[in-house]
């Protein structure tokens, strides 16, 4: 394959943003962009971003829905930092997100919806498209998208405002050109999705593509194509995935390497109802799944199926943890395995429903009353939700304990290539339940792992009473002072002594130098990427992501001793940065990002440079 | 000659032990305060248990928080006491764990229906084949007596030193209201009765809804007395019998019958024939229950026994059916389609 074809200019990695109207198939038309790219094949990670409201008002700011799409010849971690190209499919979307596009790029903008309403509603007292500027500053390719796809359907059987809402895909048709993109797979996907009940629609959608793409070879528009050269990938099968997809999925491998039924229940709430939704499809592999009647019920109903011996688990966000706190105080002090995924948004209440942040560390490690740690697992990207949630069912099985799985909602709704594991790489997690040849005793434990042993109603023999009041070993009620201690004690070196069984910390870099650049979760590709880059032009400077943060590994204290700064990225106020300094006396330096967004590369470059060259 | 049916099915149907009510009392004591009205109960639960034929292993009770609640601790079974309200959340999800176990929620009047009352709503219009035992005494016992979602207007407690003016509910009409398929009402001064309702709800298929009047001898001492001592009970209290009509008083004198929409009582002597209303369980038209639901003191004796027991399919049946469906359909799922799932590319 050549580098350089004539005509195209040759791009390492190219981020698009789709922008327009919620009602205007942005999310679809990214998802395609996606799925193309994931089969030349590039490197490929996306970010859906989309208003809170289901319809907005048409062509107001607050109804603008975006799709973000970072695509690369070489590893791509991140949804991108500014946009390389823009469509912008109205005023309001060229508003919202013109600002994010890097000088000199693309703007594909659709003339038609530049109306004097729309322009109003966008806040422009006169149209942008007319001030000169704009074409100095950026490649702008204004299109009458609306006419060309009304045009290309002038024969098609549709109704006019049918004919309209193709217009997506003319836009689509027309990055696909300029990108060097095939148009095959989306022609395939049409066909697959509309041939058979809608062929009207589908024949539209496949002329309204292809329009788009030939606009570029038959127009004598004078703009540079580009290309992105394959990217070179680990070889394997490959499907694209989300966070949330994986989280499913991973929860689905757990109860299969474990020998228990999965039995989630979860109540609808942005962004993680997906799981639920994900799950509910999957009722063949014996999953069962309940929509409860509100959050609290959807923990307690996993933990009733957990206490009968299922792998009960709940997924939620961050107003749901709030109600969940109760019955997580429950599933510790009966130490029941339990899985609890909060896929973190932006907070206090309501918040950001749709936008993300990583602001519930500090209530899955202290967000109850009483003395009751859990074991915490972090994913750190959309694939990684299945490694996540698989470890976290492996915690809970294993220590019988309830273990918090924290993703976000840049993870949750974000997709990147997965590289399918062959299931032999999964571990059997199984732990039997109790013997019914020997006497119970409800609390006796395991001498390694401190877990108990767990019978489940319907083992002959073995019929006891467990609760949420304090209890000795034995399981018997106790309001001792000593048995109150004991059992505290007890309940938190188990958790603790979680982290003997752990692998030691994936580190970017050297393990001691001048600057160690901490993240968790969501923020990984940040990190990873500008560590990585400055590491390539000679920097001194490591990074590591953590899996666990509760337990902290063995090895981080060894690790942040070994640098003499320490940089703690991450979407919230410094909750890492309180814990790691709480718990190693470290003078860490904490850079919180607290906007409803994900890092920029560039932000944790520039901050990382600013130390170095201090 | 007898022909021996299916030998090989009666080989796998593992006798059951007898069970006595001794196998269901734990060693550990109990302490409830003396004289309170949950020992009845306890006592009544014990001697139904071992008549149900269960094995004693698939029996589990789950309870949330309260005096009533305590009681999975006195039973010699599976037991799990939960937190305050949320019974029904965990026994949902025990029973859908495995549909084979005979659940138990034993609830109060706060538990249930103040704190809970959500749960318990959807527990009932969900139609899942549990038994719920409220034992309603009309007051906040564990934590030093409060007026409770059941207490009359007037009640005088620490909460409420004016006396509560908040209406109180009706539990066997907020069982009907979330049409629930078996709602029952009986009292723990009577042990044959409750013995007999307890089973009736373990047989019934379905979600079991059963209102106790029970004393709580502290704080709210002789509650029920104007419906259940000795003095009032023959004229205050109309025990239920499907297929018999609706007589109450010393020696059944009397009857209820219906002037339009509104029962009425009469002298069952003069009444004409089939004057008096027949009581009729099965109805799954809402008038008749909610009838029986609303009547009561002053000015009608409470009735006592099933007031509505209808068959509807269960939540979990339902629920199993969907799982069976899938599988007869799909297949019971594979590493390759998990992992695969729809669409996958290869790279060499």
């Amino acid at each position: 394959m050549s580098d350089s074809t004539p005509g195209f200019r040759e791009m390492k990695s190219v981020v698009i943003r789709f922008a327009g109207d919620s009602g205007d198939g942005m999310q679809i038309v990214g998802e395609r962009f996606t799925d193309t790219s994931v089969t030349v094949p590039n490197s490929i990670a996306t970010f859906p971003d989309y208003p809170a409201e289901i319809r907005a008002p048409v062509g107001t700011i607050g109804g603008v829905s975006a799709f973000q799409v970072h695509f690369g010849s070489s590893k791509v971690l991140t949804s991108g930092d500014a946009p390389d190209a823009l469509v912008a499919m109205n005023p309001a979307a060229l508003a919202v997100h013109l600002p994010d596009l890097v000088l000199g790029g693309l703007l594909v903008v659709n003339t038609a919806a530049f109306t004097e309403d729309n322009l109003k509603m966008a806040g422009f007292t006169s149209n942008p498209l007319d001030d000169p500027s704009l074409g100095e500053k950026y490649i702008l390719i204004a299109l009458n998208i609306t006419a060309l796809a009304l045009e290309a359907l002038k024969e098609s059987p549709l109704t006019n405002r049918e004919k309209l809402r193709c217009k997506n895909f003319l836009a689509l048709g027309f990055m696909f050109w300029v990108y060097s993109r095939p148009i095959e797979p989306t022609l395939d996907y049409i066909q697959g999705k509309w041939e058979a009940k809608l062929p009207d629609l589908a024949a539209a959608n496949a002329a309204v593509v292809k329009a788009g793409y030939f606009l570029g070879e038959t127009s004598e528009l004078t703009i540079e194509r580009y290309r992105v050269a394959r990217a070179v990938v680990e070889p394997g099968i490959y499907r694209k995935i989300s966070g949330n997809e994986a989280t499913a999925l991973g929860l689905i491998a757990a109860s299969r390497r474990s020998g228990r039924d999965l039995l989630f229940s979860g109540y609808p709430i942005t962004p993680a109802t997906s799981v639920l939704e994900t799950l509910a499809g999957y009722k063949h592999f014996g999953v069962t799944t309940v929509q409860a009647e509100d959050e609290i019920a959807a923990i307690g109903i996993a933990l009733g199926g957990s206490y009968t011996g299922k792998l009960g688990a709940t997924a939620t966000s961050g107003p749901g943890m709030c109600l969940k706190s109760e019955f997580i105080g429950l599933a510790i002090t009966t130490e029941l395995p339990l899985v609890i995924v909060n896929i973190q948004r932006g907070g206090p209440s309501t918040g950001l429903p749709t936008k993300t942040e990583q602001s519930d560390l500090l209530q899955a490690m202290y967000g109850r009353h009483g003395e009751s740690p859990l074991p915490i697992v972090a994913a750190n990207s959309p694939s990684d939700c299945f490694a996540a949630a698989f470890e976290a069912a492996r915690i809970a099985i294993q220590y019988s304990t309830p273990v918090i799985l924290l993703t976000d909602g840049y993870l949750a709704n974000g997709s990147e290539p997965w590289l399918v594991p062959n299931e032999s790489t999964l571990p059997d997690i199984s732990k039997p339940f109790a013997d019914e040849s020997k006497p119970y005793v409800a609390f006796a434990r395991d001498p390694h792992t401190l877990a108990r042993t767990h019978a489940i109603p319907g083992q002959p023999g073995l019929e006891h009473r467990i609760g949420g009041l304090e209890k000795n070993e034995k399981g018997a009620i106790s309001y001792d002072a000593e048995t109150h201690s004991l059992m505290t004690t007890l309940r938190a070196a188990k958790v603790a002594g979680i982290a003997k069984d752990l692998p030691p910390m994936n580190v970017i870099g050297e393990r001691n130098g001048k600057i160690l650049v901490l993240g968790w979760g969501g923020t990984h590709g940040a990190i990873t990427s500008a560590v990585a880059t400055l590491r390539s032009e000679g920097h001194a400077v490591s990074g590591s992501t953590l899996r666990h943060l509760n337990p902290l590994p063995a090895d981080l204290a060894d690790l942040l001793a070994g640098f003499e700064q320490v940089l703690i990225p991450e979407l919230n106020n410094g909750q890492l940065n309180v814990l790691i300094r709480a718990n190693y006396l470290v003078d860490t330096l904490s850079m919180p990002k607290v906007q409803g967004q994900p890092f920029k590369i560039s932000e944790i470059r520039a901050r990382i440079l600013e130390l170095l060259n201090a | 000659m007898d022909t021996p049916i299916q030998p090989s099915l009666a080989q796998n149907i593992p006798a059951l032990p007898e069970l006595s009510r001794k196998d269901f009392v734990p060693p550990n004591e109990v302490r409830w305060c003396p004289g309170c009205g949950d020992y009845a109960i306890l006592n009544s639960l014990q001697r139904t248990f071992p008549e149900l034929g269960v094995p004693r292993e698939n029996f589990a009770l789950i309870s949330g928080i309260g005096c009533s609640s305590r009681f999975p601790f006195y039973m010699n079974t599976y037991g799990f006491h939960t937190i305050h309200g949320r019974a029904p959340c965990v026994a949902t999800g025990v029973k859908i764990a495995n549909p084979d176990l005979s659940v138990w929620i034993i609830t109060g009047d706060g538990d249930g229906l103040s704190i809970g009352g959500n749960h318990l709503l959807h527990l009932l219009r969900r139609n899942i084949n549990i038994n719920v035992l409220l034992f309603n005494n009309r007051i906040y016992g564990l934590t030093k007596g409060q007026y409770s979602p059941t207490s009359p207007v007037g009640t005088k407690t620490k909460t409420s030193p004016s006396g509560s003016f908040e209406n109180p509910l009706n539990p066997v009409l907020f069982a009907l209201g979330a049409e629930a398929t078996f709602v029952a009402r009986t009292v723990d001064n009577n042990p044959k009765h409750m013995v007999e309702t307890f089973k009736a709800a373990h047989q019934h298929k379905g979600i079991s809804f059963v209102e106790i009047f029970q004393n709580c001898v502290i704080f709210n001492d002789a509650t029920w007395d104007s419906v259940y001592a000795k003095e009032n009970r023959d004229e205050q209290m109309l025990f239920l019998e499907t297929g018999k009509p609706l007589l109450f008083g010393k020696n059944k004198s009397k009857g209820i019958r219906l002037n339009g929409l509104t029962p009425e009582v009469i002298d069952a002597a003069s009444a004409a024939p089939g004057e008096i209303l027949v009581h009729q369980p099965g109805q799954a038209g809402p008038l008749y229950s909610h009838l029986l639901a609303t009547m009561g003191e002053p000015d009608f004796p409470t009735p006592m026994g099933i007031i509505r027991q209808i068959e509807k399919p269960t939540y979990e049946t339902l629920m199993h059916e969907q799982i069976a469906q899938a599988q007869a359909k799909r297949g019971t799922g594979t590493w390759q389609e998990l992992l695969h799932g729809n669409a996958t590319w290869t790279v060499a």
